[in-house]
């Protein structure tokens, strides 16, 4: 479990988040969701220290994240795994060594068992016969199934998805979406999703955490998120056309 | 940012560059693949800039000595140590600040606007040190070969000139290469070399490492790496021409 205590943080003299306090569920897809620019990222930058806070506490199962001293903070690194918004894929490795990038560098293992790691891992995201493709080669999608095998492939207990679904297709969304909720269940992650995609809210959020103007807005599961009555969340989930008239529809259908 | 602010960023960074690698076999092996991208991919463009200068400072020797009293063989001998005390070292330094050093920035700033400096991070990897540490090692390295190469070319460059120009003959021109030929003035350049190889690697890296923003600020970035780099060659060539041959 993480868990976030009262954490703070101003770039320049501006609040970007104030003073958010929750906690992130084992085994669970939480998911953060907010407008662009609410603070989502910097957010989870902060909770894994790409980011310095300037306030609060981050704990990891008990530990306090913000506390550690460079060493410590690298080894419970080495516990998570993270999908970024454009992958970050090495563009100078191919996609066998950009996997087996954290086994060489922390394991023994054989290069064999490396390699049966690696194409374990490449299986799982759907992903077979590219393993000598850069990344430059790959498409959107298979750069993010790459990036997450790369996250999962030490067995992390710990995984941060920062909108893994953006600029791909609703299609290839969906799949990515799956495979990051499979992906928490069968290893019992605590996983951690920045997102703006309501498809995604609707199809893992298994605890959502809506973010305002860097305050926590709201708080809940996805089966009581059209049920709130707080006006900044409604407005952000209602933004769409066709959302809005599916909540009419819903709402004749209803009465 | 004010100089003692960017100056305290350069040493935290130098400081976590220098910590303890994660594994020394992966290191190793990063600096044999630098020695070949930053030193091994430079002999070209060294060698082409060396056999010119050679050249041209043998024909501008014998333009300018119009005087029948002074020996032929001392435009040689003016080649020889214009090329050992200051060419192949501080002139070749600072084409690889050029070269090696917006490279190196470049390299170092994409990676961090494309969050790869942060996946690094994130896998529990010193990135500063992953980075950084075998690029300096290599030039450290390979270096002074640039610069041994520089100094062997740029003779066979002015020998080259004065042979099919007719400036002087070769009698003279290799007479004038062993003339009081000082052995510690190869020392002073080398040691030159190592200081330049690491100021150009550390300054270009320090301005890629800290990059914010897009494709722009990574271009600015490495302009900024090539200047300050080559403003510190010239300051660290005063200081150690001080040191060393004063």
């Amino acid at each position: 479990m993480i868990k976030v205590e009262n954490l703070v943080k101003s770039f320049n003299n501006v609040t970007v988040l104030d003073d958010i306090s929750v906690n992130f569920e084992k085994g669970k897809t939480n998911l953060i969701i907010g407008r662009s620019g609410s603070g989502k990222t910097v957010l989870m930058k902060c909770i894994v220290g790409l980011y310095d806070a300037d306030g609060g506490s981050v704990f990891f199962d008990n530990r306090n994240f913000l506390e550690m001293d460079f060493t410590d903070r690298k080894n419970l690194r080495r516990e998570m795994g993270m999908l970024f918004q454009g992958s970050a894929l090495f563009d100078s490795l191919n996609v066998e060594e950009n996997v087996m990038f954290p086994l060489n560098m922390f394991t023994r293992m054989t290069l064999e068992e490396k390699r049966e790691r690696t194409n374990f891992c490449l299986k799982r995201v759907n992903l077979e016969n590219v393993n000598k493709l850069f990344p430059g080669e790959l498409s959107g999608g298979m750069k993010k199934r790459v990036a997450i095998a790369r996250a999962i492939v030490q067995n992390p207990k710990y995984l941060f998805c920062d909108e893994p679904n953006s600029g791909l297709d609703p299609k290839t969304a969906l799949v990515i979406d799956d495979l990051i909720s499979e992906i928490t269940h069968e290893y019992t992650i605590t996983t951690v999703i920045n997102t703006h995609d309501m498809n995604s809210v609707m199809e893992i959020g298994e605890k959502v955490i809506f973010i305002h103007e860097g305050n926590k807005g709201w708080e809940g599961t996805r089966e009581d998120i059209f049920d709130s009555d707080d006006y900044h969340l409604n407005d952000f989930i209602f933004a769409s056309n066709f959302a809005k008239k599916l909540k009419l529809l819903t709402n004749k259908q209803n009465s | 940012m004010n100089f003692f602010t960017i100056f305290g960023r350069y040493i935290i960074l130098m400081g976590r560059v220098f910590s303890k690698p994660e594994k020394t076999k992966i290191y190793l092996k990063q600096t044999i693949r630098e020695m070949e991208i930053l030193g091994l991919n430079s002999v070209g463009i060294v060698i082409i800039i060396s056999i010119f200068i050679g050249a041209v400072i043998t024909l501008q020797t014998r333009y300018n000595l119009e005087s029948s009293w002074i020996p032929l063989y001392l435009i040689g001998l003016t080649a020889r140590d214009t090329l050992l005390l200051e060419f192949s070292s501080t002139m070749v330094g600072l084409i690889l600040a050029g070269k090696v050093g917006s490279n190196i920035a470049s390299e170092i700033g994409t990676m961090r606007i494309t969050e790869q400096i942060d996946a690094l991070e994130m896998m529990g990897i010193n990135s500063a040190s992953y980075l950084i540490l075998p690029k300096i090692v290599a030039t450290m390295l390979f270096n002074p070969f640039l610069t041994l190469i520089s100094m062997v070319v740029g003779l066979i460059g002015g020998w080259l000139a004065a042979v099919t120009t007719g400036a002087l003959s070769s009698t003279d021109y290799i007479y004038g290469i062993q003339y009081l030929f000082i052995p510690f003035y190869i020392t002073y350049a080398l040691v030159k070399t190592v200081v330049y190889a690491f100021i150009i690697t550390s300054v270009s890296a320090f301005y890629g490492y800290y990059v914010q923003g897009g494709a722009l600020e990574v271009g600015r970035a490495s302009t900024r790496g090539v200047v300050y780099s080559s403003i510190l060659i010239l300051l660290a060539d005063l200081v150690l021409t001080q040191l060393m041959l004063a």
